[in-house]
């Protein structure tokens, strides 16, 4: 538990840092923000009450802030985010039965988490890659040329490391 | 640096390195290591070359990364320039390397079975501007992509880096500066097509103390990557605009406002700026000028309709990026309420070559309207993916058949779609046509910022359609409701005709609210929004008529239409489907074919999935 408490001290006086970098620039809020969603993984309540008090302002402009831009999340995501592109070159090419795929195994809908915290499933646009369509990242890691039947062996490989 | 001698100096000694390690005795490697070639595996690639070279101890043999060179589908590449020859080879393994480095860096043989052009087919070709991919392609905005380390000013330098900026500092005024841009006849290349010299006037006609210049390279385009690919690749050319911008208008602050899912652009900015302004061709003073300009980076956090000006210049200020009504426009009253100049990255990219080529030299490519050149990432149904730079004015059918190398397969091509979800499908009686601004909007389509994604016999237009309209409510920041409920309810028609409920008179009816949502909404996404669906009834029409009248999908895509069958030539009788079956509308005798009630079948296609013999197909 204490050690814990650390981590989140730790967390929250990087936080601190980083309002203070921004506090008096115009348009500071957004890399506060963004700021905060990379240090604790989200913008929760609690963080947005924090940076509100820290900077003199009210919730409801961070809150509004926060469900304006989909980087923004209330909840931390899971341990390993898969980001299936849904862009035009990799739709056109059948990304749509990957993703169906995707929600079938793992057993929830697009932009939730996994029960066990294991896997969040976002659709992404354009990573770029056009010319492996379909394709997919899981955290930092590129996956091309999709067809539904490699998804399970896929997952199979991040569940058992 | 205090003067031009001084970049002159810099210049030569950084040209001599690059030259002379391309000369005879010297090597240059480089590794495409852009985000295609890293989600390909360069960097591994990259450093068993490096380990390689520096366990040898060789000398006159340099290793460095570069940017994208448009092939994205045969990544990663490594290019080794040797003797004054160029090799381009293709889908490196760390494995390959040992064979390119002891043939070929140490011993002079070039290895055919990796060159680029044994890959493709076309075996005379060692490099990649051999290949047909690359004969019809001018490269001005991606002039530097694939060739310089976007990580080394210096490098920048030695291909004439920051003279524009020089030159117009030392020799020309304001004005003339505007003037050249205007007598070039540059059209923004963020999707409007606005003349840039004549943006530019206006912010500099409006008088004020302070002035900003901003770039947009939020690029929204859900199927493209252009501007990223100038971002990762030369980064300092569009530093390098922004401030001849900056002294065009009379600004010395610049903002870049740059999507956050660009973490590879988004480090290499950060670099170039530090580096610039180590050099000084940033910050106070520039060239010992009394010119002074700063750039700031600003991320985007995903959000599409913050690729449209007043809503960019909103996010920059820290707010939601709603859209603002103009006038007034930003060159009048943009961020933090002061005039403000607003261009696109690709829009930018050109500026110095202009710069030091000359208004004339930049007009002769092209159109009569549209100048120069444009840069399109290929995607979809096309056998080479990738970047491409194309004079304006080089027809579809170049792009698709010559450059593009075709459909895989032997499929049939049906449409090339540009302008992502702003634009519309170009048939294939359109093939013709030559790209420029004002044809694409004469058929229905438009530029866009420079997505181009070719689809097939396979492809279903009416689902395309409701693709990109998914992809509008999803993005419509909700401030107007022409655009926040009228797209939701043409989704909701198309999702009723794809799914066979479509009945006579929806047509009529997506017809009418469309021109309503075009002609009431509030900024270019909601104006544009109909866009993919009135281009694909336009030319498509007849498939839409076949999912409401007949209930059939001409392409077998959308899955309420299509209906399942066993083939009892390949039926065993096993009975595995009629178990997994929800709805038991699967029935048969053991070991005879099953037989499937299509009337009872609610088509999820759990049959399918289970037969292991490929017995059930849909048609
Ligand atoms: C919904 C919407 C999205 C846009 N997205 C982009 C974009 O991603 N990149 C871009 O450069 N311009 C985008 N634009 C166009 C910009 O509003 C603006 O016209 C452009 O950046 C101006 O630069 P240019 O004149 O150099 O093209 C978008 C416009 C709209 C209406
Ligand atoms: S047209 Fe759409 S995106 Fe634009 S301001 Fe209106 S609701 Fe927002
Ligand atoms: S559209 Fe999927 S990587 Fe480009």
């Amino acid at each position: 538990m204490a050690n814990e408490c650390n981590a989140q001290k730790e967390l929250y006086s990087k936080m601190d840092a980083i309002i203070a970098k921004w506090r008096n620039e115009p348009g500071g809020l957004i890399p506060i923000m963004q700021g905060a969603q990379e240090i604790f993984g989200c913008v929760s309540e609690e963080v947005q009450t924090y940076i509100a008090e820290s900077l003199n302002i009210p919730v409801s402009e961070i809150y509004g802030v926060s469900t304006f831009y989909s980087l923004f999340t209330h909840q931390a995501k899971g341990k390993y985010v898969i980001g299936l592109c849904l862009g035009t070159a990799c739709y056109v090419r059948g990304a749509q039965a990957v993703i169906d795929e995707l929600q079938k195994e793992l057993k929830i809908e697009v932009g939730q988490t996994t029960e066990d915290g294991l896997f969040t499933l976002d659709a992404t646009r354009c990573i770029g890659c056009c010319g492996l369509a379909p394709a997919m990242m899981i955290n930092d890691e590129v996956y091309g040329q999709l067809t539904p039947a490699d998804i399970p062996r896929i997952l199979e490989e991040y569940r058992s490391r | 640096m205090k003067n031009l001698e001084e970049l002159n100096a810099i210049r030569d000694k950084a040209l001599n390195s690059i030259n002379s390690s391309n000369s005879s005795t010297s090597t240059r490697v480089l590794v495409g290591m852009a985000t295609c070639g890293m989600a390909a595996g360069a960097l591994p690639v990259y450093e068993v070359l490096k380990e390689k070279v520096e366990k040898a101890n060789l000398k006159d043999v340099f290793v460095t990364q570069t940017g994208c060179i448009g092939v994205c589908r045969l990544e990663p590449i490594v290019e080794v320039y040797k003797g004054g020859q160029r090799v381009t080879y293709v889908k490196v393994t760390p494995e390959m390397i040992e064979r390119i480095f002891d043939e070929h860096i140490v011993g002079g043989k070039v290895v055919n079975e990796f060159t680029i052009g044994h890959h493709d087919g076309q075996p005379n070709a060692n490099s990649v501007n051999e290949l047909d991919f690359f004969a019809k392609q001018a490269r001005v905005a991606l002039r530097n992509c694939g060739i310089i380390n976007p990580e080394n000013i210096e490098e920048y330098f030695a291909f004439d880096g920051y003279k524009a900026l020089g030159k117009c500092l030392t020799e020309l005024t304001s004005q003339e500066v505007i003037d050249i841009i205007k007598a070039s006849g540059l059209r923004g290349r963020g999707g409007g097509g606005f003349p840039t010299g004549m943006k530019w006037q206006f912010a500099a006609n409006t008088q004020s103390e302070i002035k900003y210049v901003v770039c947009n390279a939020d690029e929204g385009d859900p199927g493209a990557f252009m501007d990223r690919s100038v971002l990762e690749g030369d980064p300092h050319a569009l530093l390098e605009a922004m401030a001849i911008a900056g002294y065009a208008i009379g600004a010395n602050q610049g903002y870049i406002y740059v999507r956050a899912e660009y973490p590879v652009a988004v480090k290499r900015l950060y670099k170039a700026i530090d580096q610039a302004k180590e050099y000084g061709v940033l910050g106070k003073n520039i060239f010992g000028t009394d010119f002074s300009f700063d750039i700031e980076l600003r991320l985007g956090s995903g959000a599409f309709v913050c690729g449209e000006e007043t809503a960019l210049i909103a996010s920059i200020e820290g707010m939601r990026g709603e859209p603002r009504p103009r006038p007034p426009f930003p060159a009048v009253k943009g961020l933090f309420g002061k005039p403000t100049l607003l261009n696109n990255v690709e829009t930018y990219a050109n500026i110095p070559q202009i710069i030091l080529r000359g208004a004339d030299w930049f007009a002769k490519m092209g159109t009569e309207k549209s100048k120069g050149t444009k840069v399109f990432a290929l995607g979809g149904k096309i056998s080479n993916t990738g970047l491409v730079e194309i004079p304006m004015g080089t027809t579809l059918r170049e792009v698709v058949f010559n450059i593009g190398g075709g459909i895989p397969g032997g499929k049939a091509f049906k449409a090339a779609q540009t302008g992502g979800p702003s634009g519309g499908c170009i048939p294939a009686e359109k093939l013709d046509v030559p790209i420029d601004y004002d044809n694409l909007v004469a058929i229905g389509s438009m530029m866009g910022s420079g997505g181009m994604i070719i689809m097939d016999e396979d492809n279903c237009m009416v689902n395309i359609a409701k693709f990109f309209l998914e992809f509008t409510v999803d993005e419509s920041c909700g401030k107007c409701p022409p655009c926040r409920i009228g797209t939701r309810r043409m989704l909701e028609m198309l999702e009723k005709i794809t799914e066979g409920r479509g009945e006579e008179g929806d047509l009529e009816k997506l017809e009418t609210l469309a021109e309503n949502i075009k002609a009431a909404s509030l900024c270019g996404l909601g104006q544009t929004a109909p866009n993919p669906v009135l281009s694909t009834m336009r030319y498509f029409r007849h498939e839409y008529e076949a999912h409401i009248r007949e209930k059939r999908c001409p392409a077998g895509v959308c899955k309420h239409l299509l209906q399942y069958f066993i083939n009892a030539d390949k039926c065993i009788g096993c009975g595995a489907c009629a178990r997994v079956c929800p709805v038991n509308a699967i029935s048969g005798k053991v070991k005879s074919p099953f037989h499937i009630d299509t009337a009872k079948c609610i088509k999820c296609g759990a049959c399918m999935d289970t037969c292991k013999f490929g017995a059930i197909y849909r048609k």
